[in-house]
């Protein structure tokens, strides 16, 4: 799904956590929002997910205004920061819990359900650990597993805070291929957001760079390399 | 050199100990002092409670607790609590996700008014509402002649009590609804739960042993509740007299067996809440354990 930004901004009372910005996101590519903390990349997705209304600007998805859509009507499979898988539930279940929230009409029945839960579990190359529960995990097997709940829901697009960001460098290396290889299996337009710009250069097609609120420099990751458009971008992948 | 070295190593052995233990002297003194506390101040005042009340034998406290009174103080004080405690869940698991998942402006001040009751004596709460919903105020007046009075009659009896335990489930639920953040909830709204699916089905399964603590404390309260109770009820024996003020009147009548045989009772009603209380955690230890790892 094509993804247009048109002149977003918010903010939240006294402060700017974006200035208007605006961005367009191709058809199926894989897009990092790059910059430091406080640079507004999650405040970016979060408006893109329907987690956040923007204070002005609009959001257009395959040409249509999706501005107002309620963040269940977007559909965006969104992955956070610490997974916020649901502890209480099985695996399973939470792998199934977009499945069962559809209304009555459109909800697959329980074998369908048992089936796409089965497929996604050895997408992500977990077979068999649908009856743990989350605390019985560990850090990479939960990203994965709450990659595979955003994909239940059939999603038009992929959304991920910082997928990376709470594990051990190895296994980060090793997530990377796996969301790249999810990724151009499913050709779902994907947006994640990074400040680790080793990640961003290496994994996505575009990168975003971001910093106070405002969009640097949009770029393949050999252009910004080649040609930083200003001195924090400079600064900034050198770093 | 080596000699030396040697020599010093089993000393160094015998004082070595981790760095947050104390030595044995000053844990046996915090050991005592804890152990003669409770016993004094806790099990002691329990055992003569049940002893006083079974000093004349067991037929004397079932006769006692037979009386038609005694009857109408236990079928009240147990309707009151079954009022007050299902208005004071839906109140506090309210209040609690006001707080917890919304920014607006105004909350330090609401959370200051939810800790009211703890701060204000019961007394004053009961005066208030003598003075709210009294026979001589507007609303009152009104009430009465509608033949609904709330002063000396149930009502202000379920208002005194529902005032007084009003924090217990607001403040269990706080703390851990905070702690938990909102990120489960905003992941259920993305994969498209309705916000009346995501209470039932995240929400409440993460709150729910505090919302269980929230209800066993609000409870006990409930029906052990004295001075707000005592002004608003008028205590008119075989009415409005609850556990707590039956207890009272039986007393100062030197009706002792009658008033700690009810005293036991009351006890024991709170014991079993405890006790219920520490099977559930026993039954779902692993549950429980689950929920602090992650």
């Amino acid at each position: 799904m094509h993804i247009e930004i048109d002149e977003i901004a918010k903010i939240f009372g006294a402060t700017t956590a974006l200035q208007p910005v605006s961005l367009a996101i191709p058809s199926g590519a894989l897009v990092a929002l790059l910059g430091p903390s406080g640079s507004g990349k999650t405040t970016l997705l979060r408006i893109l997910g329907g987690l956040e209304y923007p204070s002005s600007g609009r959001v257009l998805f395959d040409g249509q205004d999706a501005t107002g859509l309620t963040v269940q009507e977007r559909r965006a499979g969104f992955v956070f920061q610490s997974y916020a898988l649901f502890r209480h539930m099985t695996v399973f279940d939470n792998v199934a819990y977009g499945l069962n929230a559809r209304p009555r009409a459109t909800r697959p029945p329980r074998a369908e359900v048992a089936r796409r839960v089965t497929k996604l579990l050895d997408l992500i190359q977990l077979p068999d650990i649908g009856k743990r529960y989350p605390s019985q995990l560990s850090g990479g097997q939960r990203q994965r597993v709450a990659l595979a709940r955003a994909l239940a829901i059939e999603p038009r697009m992929l959304l991920l805070d910082e997928p990376f960001g709470a594990l051990d460098a190895k296994v980060r290396k090793e997530l990377r291929q796996g969301l790249r290889h999810i990724h151009d299996e499913t050709g779902l337009t994907t947006v994640f957001v990074t400040h680790d710009q080793e990640e961003a250069m290496e994994l996505a097609d575009l990168v975003v760079v971001m910093s106070m609120g405002r969009i640097e420099q949009i770029g393949k990751p050999s252009d910004i390399r080649a040609r930083p458009a200003t001195p924090f971008v400079r600064e900034f992948i050198t770093a | 050199m080596s000699d030396a070295t040697l020599g010093r190593a089993p000393a160094a052995a015998r004082a070595f100990r981790p760095a947050t233990q104390e030595t044995p002297w000053v844990r046996w003194t915090l050991i005592v002092i804890a152990v003669a506390g409770l016993g004094i101040l806790v099990a002691a005042p329990l055992i003569v409670v049940f002893a006083e009340a079974l000093g004349e034998g067991w037929a004397a406290v079932i006769e006692s607790l037979g009386h038609r009174d005694a009857r109408s103080a236990i079928r009240l004080t147990l309707t009151i609590a079954a009022i007050a405690v299902p208005l004071n869940a839906v109140f506090g698991i309210a209040a609690a996700w006001l707080i917890t998942k919304f920014d607006f402006r105004g909350k330090a001040f609401l959370i200051t008014l939810i800790d009211l009751p703890f701060s204000v004596s019961p007394v004053v709460a009961g005066l208030c509402i003598v003075l709210m919903f009294g026979a001589n105020s507007f609303a009152g007046g009104w009430l009465v002649a509608n033949g609904m009075p709330i002063v000396f009659a149930v009502p202000g009896i379920v208002l005194a009590t529902l005032f007084v335990t009003f924090p217990f489930v607001a403040r269990e639920l706080i703390p851990v609804m905070i702690e938990q953040g909102r990120a489960e909830e905003e992941a259920a709204l993305t994969l498209g739960a309705s916000g009346w699916r995501v209470f039932r089905t995240v929400t409440l399964p993460n709150i729910r042993w505090a919302l269980l603590y929230g209800v066993l404390l609000s409870n006990a309260r409930a029906m052990g509740e004295f001075g707000a109770v005592a002004v608003v009820s008028g205590k008119i024996r075989g009415q409005t007299a609850t556990m707590p003020i039956t207890i009272e009147m039986l007393y100062n009548e030197y009706l002792s067996v009658a008033a700690f045989g009810m005293a036991a009772l009351l006890t024991l009603l709170a014991l079993v809440t405890l006790l219920l209380k520490a099977g559930l955690e026993i039954r779902h230890a692993d549950q429980l354990a689950a929920f602090r790892r992650l």
